[in-house]
């Protein structure tokens, strides 16, 4: 027993547990991950606690798999403390790499969301108006919990990220290929995002169907028409986040007949995905009029929530001005 | 601070063709102008990246100005085109990041029209003036950065 087992950890912040359960999807392949690894840390599944991470030395987990974003004071103080304990970081799925679908949050802030969850949603009744506090008193005890911030936060905006496992969730084969990289020591340069860089479209099996000259004079919303299975969705009006998406997912939405939502975020040549699918959409609008224009970009509901849906926190922009929030 | 008078901070890409050697024109003839825009030579209004325009006002802008040539005159046939739909649906997206549409300006300048340039900074800047600094942050300040 010379060599032990590398140690692994697995943590989750502002997520929905898809990510969590991406692991367990491993199926029988997660007994070859638990045959090489020792897991010391896994709040969804094994019952370790904050004070056995303290007690473990700086850099002792060789890595750890954070899914999630990073809205809560406790999300940030469990990464920075699995940061030091770590070897590696490994953000894990769309929201700790990107912000992903809660970074959406960031059109609003704080006292907004309050407002909507616990008051004016039409399945609320809290006819008192409590409002969770951070600090309470109940029977002469005080009570605490985590502060909310207004703002949602992509991992590597609060610790440093080694790699990044894109997905919402990230595709079993991508997990895989990462954990044997690690275990080999077969590591892409720090800061890499372990999936192809390039767009979905150069995988995309519709690729063929794109006519040569690709323009849209109306945009649909994929409800509003039948879709054709074979053909390329921007071909057909409908928005597919493609052209400004990384591949690497293996096409689960395409397959499905559906477009692609941009979860994967940008390749590593473009810095804002929301601002780069904007620019390739409104080449292809097939007008030169400027109502016919404005006319198009109209029937384009919600742009910033549409090429922004997994990458807010991590774009340009990052948020909605706190002051233009009422 | 709050003594201090507002001098809007304005980045306009221009286009090389066009609306560049327009506002050479205006320096050249001596116009005096607001001298508030930082000017960007590009080869082609159709060249502007919306990531650039997000970037200024990230970094400080106040305003910024996409400058081309009129439409049918750009000299790469439809360039100017490409950069009025981009700025169209830029501009109703930078209002959901809240960011007025007053703030993103798209000018068709030809290189005879240094007056028009004159113009637009003027008028341009007395506006930005008007709605105050932008001053970003992307929600920066809450926790410490990694």
């Amino acid at each position: 027993m010379s060599t032990a087992k590398p140690k692994v950890a697995f943590y989750w912040c502002s997520s929905c547990g898809g990510c969590e359960e991406s692991i367990v999807d491993l199926a029988e392949d997660i007994l070859k991950v638990v045959d090489a690894v020792d897991i010391v840390f896994w709040p969804v599944a094994l019952d370790f606690k904050k004070k056995d991470v303290e007690a473990m030395e700086d850099g002792s987990i060789a890595v750890s798999f954070i899914n999630g974003a990073v809205r809560l004071s406790e999300q940030e103080e469990m990464v920075k403390l699995l940061r030091k304990k770590s070897g590696l970081v490994v953000a894990h799925g769309s929201c700790s790499h990107l912000g992903g679908i809660p970074g959406l949050g960031n059109f609003w802030n704080k006292e907004t969301i309050f407002n909507r969850a616990y008051h004016t949603t039409p399945s609320t009744d809290n006819p008192d108006g409590t409002v969770p506090l951070e600090k309470a008193k109940v029977d002469g005890k005080e009570l605490t919990l985590p502060s909310f911030y207004d703002t949602v936060y992509a991992l590597d905006q609060v610790i440093d990220v080694d790699y990044y496992l894109p997905g919402c969730a990230p595709p079993r084969d991508l997990i895989l290929n990462a954990v044997q990289a690690i275990l080999e020591g077969k590591l892409p340069p720090k800061g890499a995002v372990l999936s192809p860089n390039k767009s979905l479209c150069e995988d995309c099996d519709r690729n063929e169907s794109k006519p040569e000259k690709l323009v849209i004079s109306e945009i649909k919303r994929p409800w509003e028409v039948e879709i054709d299975p074979e053909k390329c969705f921007l071909a057909q009006g409908i928005i597919c986040m493609g052209p400004a998406t990384r591949t690497g997912c293996g096409e689960r939405c395409i397959e499905a007949n559906m477009p692609c939502r941009g979860c994967f975020g940008p390749t590593d040549q473009v810095f804002d995905q929301g601002a780069k699918f904007l620019s390739a959409l409104a080449s292809i609008l097939d007008t030169d009029d400027e109502k016919e224009i404005e006319k198009i970009v109209d029937t384009i509901i919600d742009p910033a929530g549409t090429f922004y849906r997994f990458s807010l926190p991590h774009s340009i922009l990052r948020r909605r001005r706190m002051e233009a929030i009422k | 601070m709050s003594n201090e008078v507002f001098e809007p901070k304005l980045v306009g890409f221009l286009c090389n063709w066009c609306s560049y050697t327009g506002a050479d024109l205006a320096g050249t003839a001596r116009m005096t102008y607001a001298p508030n825009m930082r000017i960007i030579r590009v080869m082609c209004s159709g060249r502007v990246d919306p990531q650039f325009v997000l970037k200024a006002f990230s970094e400080g802008a106040d305003g910024v100005l996409i400058s081309g040539c009129h439409p049918g005159d750009c000299h790469y046939q439809e360039g100017n085109y490409k950069a009025l739909r981009r700025h169209r649906l830029l501009t109703k997206m930078l209002e959901q990041f809240g960011i007025e549409k007053e703030r993103f300006r798209l000018e068709w300048v030809s290189a005879a029209e240094g007056v028009k340039f004159q113009h637009v900074c003027n008028e341009f800047t007395e506006q930005i003036r008007k709605l105050g600094p932008l001053n970003w942050n992307g929600g920066k300040h809450e926790h410490s950065e990694a």
